[in-house]
């Protein structure tokens, strides 16, 4: 696919020149912020470069806090303490880190969903999306291994329970889990290695966004509208387009703004707000906490994982047919990790030719109740498992499947879609009409 | 439609469940303290209320070792003076590693560890404990009331029924604050315990209170700076923010045609 035609760097002076020939540094950086980007994006794509910001202030503030942390058994807990308590604004330090995962994390739910509604997996943004899941995925890993640090009970039983689901693997399980864990149990060589990948994983996570954003400035940006920005030439692409700078750097930024007012009020008013209480007792091998439960960015996974029991017909059939090599636990496992792979296949799973899901009248509807399903599926996690809440896991669980599984694929045959605008010009003149109708034509 | 249906029966079996969870223990006493919402400070003579109770009463059994004598000093905390640091801490025996004996303390130590009578560390606990959950178990009520660990303490020193009951051979006392409704704990408190200098009520609640107050201090010291800093970083934001909002419809008013 060529890319969007646009005005490229010139150098003029001598030395621009005699860079450029060496080093095209200046041309990289020019192209790259004045990329020609869809002049209808709405304000859900903003989230790009608040995912951004908690990438950077991750690192920044984890570096700090790294310098003031001992990752050992019986220092771990009192350090963090010494951060909160001796170091210069160490509280304003680890608190704005154990919240800028909550940041993250929120901010990339908004941005999935945005991707899912709209129609940005789909062809030529194949390759854009799949490095987003994996770096979801890497986020995750860095997440879990992050709450472990500070070994609180709630790290300590966490990662037992989490580490555990290798351990249910048939077969390698036992191995395996003793590899990872550098012993029998959760211990020292546990708390050192994640520290070690703590630290490595934010780096890797860096280099994995510089390939997304390559990917997407190679397609070039998709919109509310789905419709491809014209390429026939560069005056019938500018009709579609801004340049990313000012336009959209100066609209994320206030967007940025609005989030972070947010961000800091949860930071410097409630900075426990979204932690767990056990975490501030200190790791404890002999007392199981009441209720086990991640943090909130992993709930409607950790709903998933609880709700596939051995009192299900379908973990029986599979038990069955399996010769018992599949239990309830190892099914457990492969539905939690399967509900991210399902999402990782939606280019291929969704056969509408729609792109967006403005102009896709059943589709929204199937959206929307995903989105609350993982709003329901998060409560579940959250919930000890009684009463109705191992139902309403499974009602979720099998939803989220469903979903992607069956009803994606389907709705691309017997859904009757909306007419599509015909350009992003289109689009975007509904929403801001032209001053008057023949100074329009005459453009 | 269809959405609306499942959400109403959604919060029906929520609130079934909680129901079921609930049991006698966890009826925690929303006591007020000067310290919440966002303009809430500690009060001074409040925590060196809660110091005595805690020095006369629980550092028989808890220790709390996180906090160190110099931090008695602190601002936004007790503010003692630095001759009330030393001669508080001088009073307290603590181990010294190279002595291999205990000594006198001094400011620079820290409150020694005590797990003589197996009790819990202090240090932290305003903070290891919840007080609100709800509703239907998802704690957003702690936006309104505060995480509740303050709370928490000082309804676990004033809900003892007086009942008491033998298993396996310990005493359990009942107190209607404690999740399981039994604990191991005996009623620390009694009116008239602590003496105060000043004449400040001594009855079991308001000791109750105070100690709750002073261990909310152990546990968050920078909870007066942090605050403060909040209204300064919130501030520039929401002005930096204004800015950037203006700065942004200029901008786009060309291409909206609203010039």
């Amino acid at each position: 696919m060529a890319g969007i035609p646009h005005d490229h760097y010139e150098p003029k002076t001598g030395f621009e020149k005699w860079l450029h020939e060496r080093l095209p540094i200046v041309a990289l950086a020019y192209d790259t912020l004045m990329i020609p980007t869809p002049k209808n994006l709405n304000w859900m794509w903003i989230w790009g470069i608040v995912l951004a910001f908690a990438l950077v202030l991750q690192i920044a503030t984890g570096i700090v806090l790294a310098m003031h942390y001992t990752p050992h058994v019986d220092l771990a807990f009192d350090s963090v303490e010494g951060i909160m308590r001796n170091v210069n604004a160490g509280w304003a330090l680890r608190y704005a880190h154990a919240n800028g995962a909550s940041l993250f994390f929120f901010a990339v739910y908004l941005h999935i969903f945005r991707g899912l509604y709209y129609g940005s997996y789909k062809s030529p943004r194949e390759i854009t999306w799949i490095i987003g899941m994996i770096i979801y995925l890497v986020m995750m890993a860095t997440g879990f291994m992050g709450y472990v640090l500070p070994w609180g009970n709630m790290s300590f039983w966490g990662a037992t329970v989490i580490t555990g689901l290798f351990g249910a693997i048939p077969g390698i399980g036992d191995v395996l889990q003793t590899w990872l864990l550098g012993g029998p149990a959760v211990d020292n060589a546990t708390l050192n290695r994640f520290f070690s990948l703590h630290y490595l994983l934010p780096f890797v996570l860096a280099a994995l966004v510089v390939v997304h954003i390559w990917a997407f400035h190679t397609t070039g940006n998709n919109n509310p509208a789905g419709v491809e920005v014209r390429r026939g030439s560069k005056e019938e692409a500018q009709r579609d387009t801004l340049p990313f700078w000012p336009y959209f750097v100066v609209k994320d930024l206030f967007a940025l703004g609005v989030v972070l007012i947010g961000f800091f009020t949860l930071v410097y008013f409630m900075p426990n707000f979204l932690g767990e209480p056990v975490n501030y007792v200190e790791a404890n091998p002999l007392a199981t906490p009441a209720h086990i439960v991640p943090e909130w960015y992993f709930l409607p996974f950790y709903a998933i994982l609880r709700a596939f029991t051995a009192d299900v017909w379908v973990v029986q059939l599979v038990n069955f047919i399996t010769g018992g090599i599949v239990d309830a636990k190892f099914f457990g496992v492969i539905a939690m990790f399967g509900a991210i792979i399902v999402m990782l296949l939606v280019p291929w799973l969704d056969t509408s030719r729609v792109r967006s899901g403005k102009y896709r009248p059943s589709f929204k509807w199937w959206f929307w109740m995903l989105a609350l399903d993982f709003i329901v599926l998060m409560w579940a996690g959250s919930q000890p498992p009684q009463g109705m809440v191992p139902a309403i896991s499974l009602i979720g669980a099998t939803y989220w499947f469903a979903y992607f599984l069956v009803i994606l694929p389907l709705l691309g045959i017997f859904e009757k879609p909306l007419p599509v605008p015909a350009t992003i010009e289109e689009d975007f003149d509904a929403h801001y009409p032209p001053k008057d109708a023949s100074a329009s034509a005459a453009e | 439609m269809i959405r609306n249906t499942i959400l109403a029966a959604l919060v029906a079996f929520g609130m079934g469940a909680t129901g079921v969870a609930a049991n006698e223990g966890g009826h925690v006493i929303d006591y007020s303290f000067s310290f919440e919402g966002p303009f809430g400070t500690y009060d001074k003579a409040q925590l060196q209320r809660g110091l005595q109770v805690f020095t006369e009463v629980c550092a028989a059994c808890h220790g709390i070792r996180q906090v160190y004598f110099r931090n008695l000093g602190d601002p936004g905390g007790l503010e003692l003076t630095p001759e009330q640091v030393k001669a508080y801490a001088k009073e307290i025996e603590v181990y010294d590693k190279e002595l291999d004996d205990t000594r006198p303390a001094k400011p620079a130590d820290h409150f020694p560890a005590n797990t003589s009578a197996g009790a819990p560390d202090l240090s932290l606990m305003a903070k290891a404990r919840a007080g609100f959950h709800g509703p239907m178990g998802l704690g957003i009520n702690q936006l309104v009331k505060g995480m509740g660990g303050a709370e928490y303490i000082a309804s676990i020193l004033t809900e003892f029924t007086g009942k008491t009951k033998e298993e396996a051979g310990s005493t359990f006392y009942e107190n209607k604050a404690f999740p399981s409704g039994w604990m191991k704990m005996p009623p620390p408190l009694e009116d008239g315990l602590v003496e105060f200098a000043d004449g400040s009520p001594n009855d079991v609640k308001s000791m109750a209170q105070d100690v709750a107050a002073f261990l909310m201090w152990t546990a968050e010291p920078k909870m007066t700076i942090r605050k403060k800093t909040g209204f300064v970083v919130i501030s520039f934001l929401v002005l930096l923010t204004s800015l950037l909002y203006l700065a942004n419809k200029k901008l786009w008013a060309g291409p909206k045609r609203k010039g």
